[in-house]
């Protein structure tokens, strides 16, 4: 095995295809959209080279810090209640559904598969305010509450949005986690047991130490997914009311291709890729000062 | 074999391909823009507007038979709010149909006719009625970049039989209406149906535009544009406040940002709200006995009415050619097909879309056509038009257009003040 990776023929053999495609269809555009930050126009008003201002223009937007702070409180909120939720069905299987346990894992399993656009209808549906009310309402109306405009506040377009990419999502997370529980020796848990461990100390002292890399991997798939969310927001709030629900993704998609500056909208995108890979390093390096304490 | 593994040529040959790859994308679709003659003769309509596409096909299968035959009529449809979007994609890619509905923003049709992609259909307009060659104008630079497929008048329609059963008279003064307004909603009546569900809040915005008309001038957004006033100045946010108050009231009903286009035009046509703002393309609407449930002989139109003080009058009226389409200018050039087509067009859309839809184009029409009573009273509406207006985005960039028109749910829900509106427009102007 050695001597074929040693031999740089079989390397560029192997390496080579997928290193190609790779750099034609990320590197590329990368570097393209990189360049494009230092310009200003759109491929009909042609390209003007600005130098350094549209990063002078990113501090003096006025709509730039309420995108960010959404996109951060997005990121956060939908992380948390991915993991915390997956983690929770997750141990839910391990604990007390060995039997019926696939059946419900493919129930919950079943809105990761279903389209964003069709899932975000359901919502919309659910709960509609106007011209019909939506179940939701309905029923808190038959509690005898007074209905709820969902998607006219931002605080209540975000907790819709929140409970539905968490309900869309937790089902993998669950399924991800799932997985890393199975991993964890049995004997290691009924040796516990036997000892006079609770459950809660099981989970404690057991269960999430040795499932801690696969949380970790999960958090990390988790925030870089929600940082970069689009598809869910735009179908089902279209980033309204106004703009209280328009993540950087959006914002960037808007003033590229609607309001044609693509040089604005790549240099927000190069401001989303400095977030998602300051918040990946400063995981990486949680996790690891961890592993590090734990060994020592 | 071992020299085409070196990195070198590795290199080389990844370059050669990506090269290769980036050219063939960019390459367009050369059944429209090539130098060739096109198989085809294509339109991008937009979903909103079925009136376009059904007149066309009208055409095509007789005035336009002969020009159908040699290129046949291909209509491709997109969302009106990713128009703008799939418009620079394909004027980028020089993969301009021949026809295609013109941008939502003036400011994009003319940067597209800048460089070149948009024809200045001025040769080809002998048909088009004075009027809207001069509202073409005015939008876009002195030059006739569309043809008028819509020659509207806009205003407030109102249901004569709810306004009669509750006692009020057709209003005069913005605050005849207001009050008028007071005592439906104090009847248990909706005031005003309005879309308010992201672009759709149009129609909102609509109301601050001609508030500020009415009661700035002709000339108020005019002088925005030219930097003489602003929109945060104290009497133009009065504007946007007088909307505001409306919607905190409750005017435009339950929910407006939940509302969008045809739920509110539908709102009105079943006899439950009371007025509506509305150009008069929805002329094929009201005539439509199958959505219009309350009859056309119900459904009145208002001119947007003088406010105390101001300087505009009622006869400044809101004048557009609405969703109009523009010509691919190097498709056109080139191909003695399209140029029959268009030429076609120009001839006999103002006939067919009238006598098909009742709808009101800048093309001459042939004065036979038998047209219905509210079309007749609209129609002379137009002929009498000694002032037209522009609507308030018209001279906005596309950025500011955009939210402005997604606020305008938030305005009529109550949900913005009328100087937060203001200020959020003015930091989008750009």
């Amino acid at each position: 095995m050695h001597s074929v990776l040693g031999d740089r023929k079989s390397v560029a053999l192997l390496l080579g295809p997928a290193l190609l495609v790779y750099s034609l269809v990320m590197l590329v555009p990368m570097l393209w959209s990189l360049g494009y930050t230092f310009y200003t126009g759109s491929v009909i008003s042609g390209f003007t080279f600005t130098g350094l201002d549209n990063f002078t223009k990113l501090f003096d937007d006025p709509a730039l810090p309420s995108s960010l702070w959404f996109t951060v409180k997005y990121a956060v909120v939908i992380t948390a209640g991915q993991v915390l939720m997956g983690y929770l069905l997750a141990l839910l299987y391990v604990f007390f559904l060995r039997r019926a346990g696939s059946v419900v894992r493919t129930l919950i399993f079943f809105p990761v598969i279903l389209p964003t656009v069709a899932v975000a209808l359901l919502f919309q549906k659910f709960f509609e305010f106007a011209p019909q009310t939506g179940p939701v309402n309905a029923l808190i109306e038959a509690f005898g509450g007074t209905g709820v405009d969902w998607f006219a506040t931002p605080g209540h377009a975000f907790l819709v949005v929140a409970l539905m990419d968490i309900w869309r999502s937790m089902g993998f997370y669950a399924v991800l986690l799932y997985a890393g529980l199975l991993d964890i020796p049995d004997d290691l848990m009924e040796a516990a047991a036997l000892d006079g461990a609770t459950t809660w100390r099981l989970i404690r002292s057991i269960i999430v130490p040795l499932s801690l890399p696969v949380l970790v991997s999960s958090l990390v798939f988790s925030i870089n997914g929600t940082l970069k969310a689009f598809d869910s927001i735009y179908a089902l709030t279209g980033g309204g009311p106004g703009s209280a629900t328009t993540p950087l993704t959006l914002y960037m998609y808007q003033t590229s291709f609607a309001y044609g500056d693509y040089g604005y909208g790549s240099t927000i995108a190069l401001t989303l890729t400095v977030l998602c890979l300051l918040v990946t390093v400063l995981i990486f390096r949680a996790t690891r000062r961890d592993a590090g304490q734990e060994q020592s | 074999m071992a020299s085409l593994f070196r990195p070198k040529t590795l290199v080389a040959l990844g370059a050669a391909t990506a090269l290769a790859l980036t050219t063939a994308a960019c390459g367009g679709d050369d059944s429209s823009s090539g130098d060739s003659a096109a198989k085809n003769f294509s339109f991008l309509a937009i979903n909103e507007n079925t009136t376009i596409a059904k007149t066309l096909t009208s055409l095509s299968q007789k005035e336009c038979a002969t020009e159908n035959t040699a290129q046949p009529l291909e209509i491709k449809k997109q969302a009106q709010a990713s128009l703008d979007q799939q418009l620079q994609l394909l004027g980028g890619q020089g993969a301009l149909p021949q026809l295609f509905t013109a941008a939502n923003a003036p400011s994009l049709t003319k940067q597209l006719a800048g460089n070149g992609s948009v024809l200045d259909a001025a040769s080809v307009s002998q048909g088009v009625q004075p009027a809207a060659t001069s509202v073409i104008k005015s939008l876009y630079d002195d030059k006739q970049l569309v043809l008028p497929t819509e020659l509207n008048i806009e205003g407030i329609w109102y249901n004569k039989k709810l306004l009669a059963d509750n006692g009020i008279t057709v209003p005069a003064t913005w605050d005849d209406l207001v009050a008028a307004f007071a005592k439906l909603q104090a009847a248990g009546v909706q005031p005003i149906s309005q879309a308010g569900k992201g672009g759709d809040g149009w129609g909102v915005t609509r109301w601050v535009g001609n508030y500020l008309l009415r009661s700035q001038g002709p000339d108020a957004l005019k002088k925005v544009a030219d930097g003489s006033a602003k929109l945060t100045d104290p009497q133009y946010v009065a504007a946007a406040d007088a909307i505001a108050d409306l919607g905190r009231k409750g005017y435009f009903g339950k929910s407006p940002t939940s509302i969008d286009y045809a739920t509110a035009l539908n709102t009105f046509e079943t006899g439950k709200a009371a007025f509506i703002y509305m150009g008069s393309w929805a002329l094929s609407d009201f005539n439509d006995p199958g959505k219009n449930k309350i009859g056309a002989d119900n459904v009145g139109f208002l001119k947007f009415p003088t406010v105390a003080g101001g300087s505009g009058t009622a006869d400044q009226m809101p004048a557009n050619v609405g969703t109009a389409v523009a010509i691919a200018k190097k498709s056109y050039e080139k191909d003695p097909k399209t140029q029959a087509w268009v030429k076609c067009i120009v001839a006999n859309y103002g006939t067919v879309a009238l006598r098909d839809s009742s709808q009101i184009t800048g093309f001459a029409a042939d004065a036979g056509v038998q047209v219905p009573a509210l079309t007749k009273q609209i129609q002379d509406e137009i002929a009498g038009v000694q002032t037209s207006v522009l609507w308030f985005e018209a001279y906005f960039s596309a950025k500011a257009t955009t939210v402005s028109q997604n606020s305008g749910g938030q305005l009529a829900g109550g949900q913005l003040t009328g100087e937060k509106f203001m200020q959020t427009v003015t930091s989008n102007l750009g």
